[in-house]
């Protein structure tokens, strides 16, 4: 985790449920990150974590306005900024 | 007067209504089957208006149009290649910002668009409002609202279909991907725009922007281009300088774009005016994936739907049977004994039977299924169970098609349609077999109870365990052996909870139904003529005994004791007669069995199974069981001189049992062997279906016997060995 004057950047597996975040960029490459950028998770969105299944995987998040299920190994690859 | 012919292409995101819309405009005059080549959904609706016959097509829903999922490709595709006349989006209006990204996709294909606002009623519940003129100012295109599941704006949306091929009704939105990348689509632009073959499809700005954002299928396009390697070579440059000048790839760059430019729409058009607040669907959330509670209702939820499907089914089932009954007296009353009328009753009878006898379970099932993915329950279900399901290599999705495996692996199979990916459905389907079906009870019954009886239910059990094991580790080995590398990524959108329209419910379920009995109708019917066939030749046996005359001396001896007996007498020796000639009658059949092409059959395989501990007699019902695992039963039952209606708790075929060669070793064998084998014809009929041919399913079958055969050769010299279970 890294702390940048009070805002702490980290991967958004680390987000906990009913926090907000803002997407810094995503790691990897391939089909699966074309995917989320597609589906919104564009630098600079919030999203703001749900809840987590009842077997603590996957979780499930609110961005741009809808709601949706990733797994804690795909939200790894994320880099966000708690807010 | 020709009537003027139109083509309409429906293009939409998951879950925008898309399908509600479909029929609202279509009713029953639709017709289903698959894309060209791939076991994707393709539906084609007609609706004649005013001398305009209208197709509507509807494409498989996405969230973009890019290349790499078969669904977007199709979806493209069509558009591109098929030249429909109008495309209609459809937008769900409470998720506007996410929807338009599709739309963006559309519109710069420059094709004529038709956007339907649908959902505004759930839109307005939450405070959403879209200003539809501002949408038409800004985009340069019709916009009709709609709301899908009350059937409103359905004649609108016709109207202008009719409309918009009266004018030019082409879009204006001017999307730029910034300064500095533009400069570059527009040199890569004016190149391809000197190769008229490659640019006769498509404009040559949008095969430009294309090829920066890494498409597959056009970099494939372009490979037939002479000018592949310089405008590759300039392309990959830009992706240098890019990358290096703002730390980000070229394609997230465009995302960016279009989604800013989206954002910037949407501020022009959304008015909001209630903050974000606990929706009805966040307030089901609460319970329905409830840390507590989820799994627990969730599996209340799979309880019910298994025991509507198999124990409601039965009722429909036994119509059915009743049905094909009176068809075979109708037969038997109509057509003079011979050939001809038994190949119809027992062979082409049974096996139509065979087949329609799964529909009702077919249909109560997607009755459930597609309510549960209407109303948006399945993606809760699948957000549930995924965490187990991965660990054993699957996808969340995956739960329901194992589960209803335990009552037919028919429509389990088909179940598997939910799953997006066509990896993680080939291994659902692949995996399926080994959990237990109904069929497979009757079998178990019989051989748990005749050499078991004390502990029948605990070897039952077992089998059922051990199906499951197979399975999870046939799945895990799968995955390492074919579909190594990235498993699908489980993103997955959670649409709020809505009510389905019973109209499209029905029609879904119809349609199931009728896909199912239309593709597997030829596999079943060729498996039950060859069994047939293979049970009624050769004709002329040599029979041992003269079984003809034997019942006629018996019937003549009786006749005279009858009429001399007194009359209280004479019922008991009616029954004793009857007794004698039925013993008589079941001997001849049983070597009837031994000496036409199965029992040779059966013979000669023999081998293979003697490892295993089984006969001839079992080896035979095998081989029937192939066809159906029902009749694995009764061909027993005429094997071991008891009648073909012998049913698993027929005394007498549990006491030739007992007392044949078959120890409770050799039977919990026979057991695991048939739990294991080839699945039955249907299975087989409907694997071939969904894995969209024979080599899937060629495999399933030989794995299937293959994996039955070990086992069954551990079980039985491991237990030889050990001294286990071999007193008969």
């Amino acid at each position: 985790m890294l702390i940048i004057g009070r805002r702490i950047l980290t991967t958004l597996d680390k987000v906990k449920a009913n926090q907000k975040a803002v997407i810094i960029k995503l790691n990897g490459n391939g089909s699966i990150r074309k995917r989320l950028l597609e589906m919104g998770f564009t630098a600079g969105t919030e999203i703001y974590v749900k809840k987590h299944a009842p077997l603590s995987d996957p979780v499930e998040y609110i961005i741009k306005g809808y709601h949706l299920s990733l797994r804690l190994k795909e939200a790894a690859n994320i880099q966000a900024r708690i807010i | 007067m020709a009537a003027k012919k139109l083509t309409v292409a429906i293009a939409g995101n998951p879950n925008s209504g898309k399908t509600t819309i479909f029929n609202n405009l279509t009713g029953t005059r639709h017709k289903v089957g698959n894309w060209a080549g791939v076991t994707v959904e393709k539906k084609e609706g007609f609706v004649s208006h005013n001398g305009t016959d209208i197709t509507f097509v509807d494409l498989p829903g996405t969230y973009s149009l890019s290349a790499y999922s078969m669904e977007e490709v199709i979806a493209r595709r069509f558009v591109v290649e098929d030249n429909p006349d109008v495309v209609i989006n459809v937008l769900d209006a409470a998720n506007l910002e996410r929807n338009l990204y599709l739309t963006m996709q559309i519109l710069e294909l420059g094709v004529k668009v038709i956007l339907v606002l649908n959902m505004v009623d759930t839109a307005k519940k939450r405070g959403i409002v879209i200003d539809v003129k501002k949408l038409t100012e800004l985009t340069g295109v019709t916009v009709v609202k709609s709301i899908g599941n009350k059937n409103k704006g359905t004649d609108e949306i016709i109207q202008a279909v009719i409309s918009s091929c009266e004018n030019k009704n082409t879009s204006h939105i001017n999307l730029r991907y910034g300064d500095d990348l533009e400069k570059y689509i527009k040199k890569v632009e004016d190149i391809l725009s000197t190769d008229k073959e490659l640019c006769s499809k498509y404009s040559a700005r949008w095969l430009s922007v294309k090829l920066f954002e890494k498409d597959k299928e056009i970099l494939e396009a372009l490979k037939k281009s002479p000018l592949e390697s310089e405008v590759l070579d300039r392309i990959s440059k830009v992706h240098k300088s890019i990358e290096e000048l703002y730390d980000n790839d070229t394609e997230s760059l465009m995302v960016e774009h279009r989604y800013g430019f989206i954002h910037g729409l949407c501020k022009e058009l959304i008015h909001k005016s209630l903050e974000d607040r606990i929706i009805a669907s966040d307030k089901i959330d609460m319970f329905l994936t409830n840390r507590l509670l989820g799994i627990p209702i969730f599996l209340g939820i799979m309880w019910l739907m298994f025991t509507a499907t198999f124990t409601l089914g039965e009722i429909p089932m036994g119509w059915i049977e009743s049905l094909f009954a009176v068809l075979a007296d109708i037969v038997r009353a109509t057509i003079p004994a011979g050939l001809l009328r038994d190949l119809l009753v027992n062979g082409i009878i049974t096996g139509l039977s065979g087949i329609i006898i799964f529909l009702p379970n077919i249909m109560i099932l997607f009755l459930f299924i597609s309510f549960f993915e209407d109303t948006g329950y399945m993606a809760r279900a699948a957000f549930i169970m995924d965490r187990i399901m991965h660990i054993i290599g699957l996808h969340g999705k995956s739960f329901i098609p194992l589960i209803m495996g335990f009552g037919c692996n028919v429509p389990a199979i088909m179940a598997t349609r939910t799953l997006e990916s066509k990896r993680d459905r080939i291994l659902s389907i692949l995996i399926n077999p080994y959990i237990s079906c109904n069929a497979r009870l009757p079998i178990y019954i019989l051989f748990a109870g005749a050499f078991f009886p004390n502990s029948a239910n605990n070897v039952i059990f077992s089998i059922y365990i051990l199906g499951i094991c197979v399975s999870i580790l046939s799945g895990l080995l799968f995955k390492k052996l074919f579909f190594k590398g990235e498993s699908e990524p489980f993103i997955m959108e959670l649409p709020p909870y809505r009510l389905p329209t019973l109209k499209g419910t029905a029609i879904h379920m119809w349609d199931k139904g009728v896909i199912f009995i239309r593709k597997i109708w030829r596999v079943v019917m060729v498996g039950a003529v060859l069994i047939w066939f293979l049970g009624n030749f050769p004709e002329n046996i040599k029979y041992s005994r003269n079984y003809t005359g034997e019942v006629n001396n018996i019937e003549a001896s009786y006749k005279t004791k009858i009429a001399n007996a007194k009359k209280g007498l004479q019922e008991k020796l009616e029954q004793e007669k009857e007794s004698i000639i039925s013993d008589i009658t079941n001997q001849e059949k049983s070597e009837h069995q031994e000496k036409t092409y199965i029992g040779k059959l059966g013979k000669f395989v023999v081998p293979v199974f003697k490892p295993l501990g089984f006969d001839w007699k079992n080896s035979v019902s095998l081989i029937c069981g192939f066809v159906a695992k029902e009749i694995v039963v009764s061909t027993h039952g005429i094997l071991f001189k008891v009648g073909e209606d012998a049913d698993e708790g027929n005394t007498g075929l549990v006491e030739a049992l007992r007392e044949s060669h078959m120890t409770p070793l050799t039977a919990y064998t026979f057991m695991v062997f048939t739990l294991l084998y080839t699945p039955c014809l249907a299975t087989v009929g409907i694997m071939k279906k969904e894995t969209g041919g024979w080599k899937w399913t060629s495999f399933s079958i030989v794995y299937s016997f293959s994996i039955a055969w070990i086992l069954s050769f551990i079980v039985y010299n491991v237990g030889s060995i050990a001294g286990i279970g071999l007193a008969g």
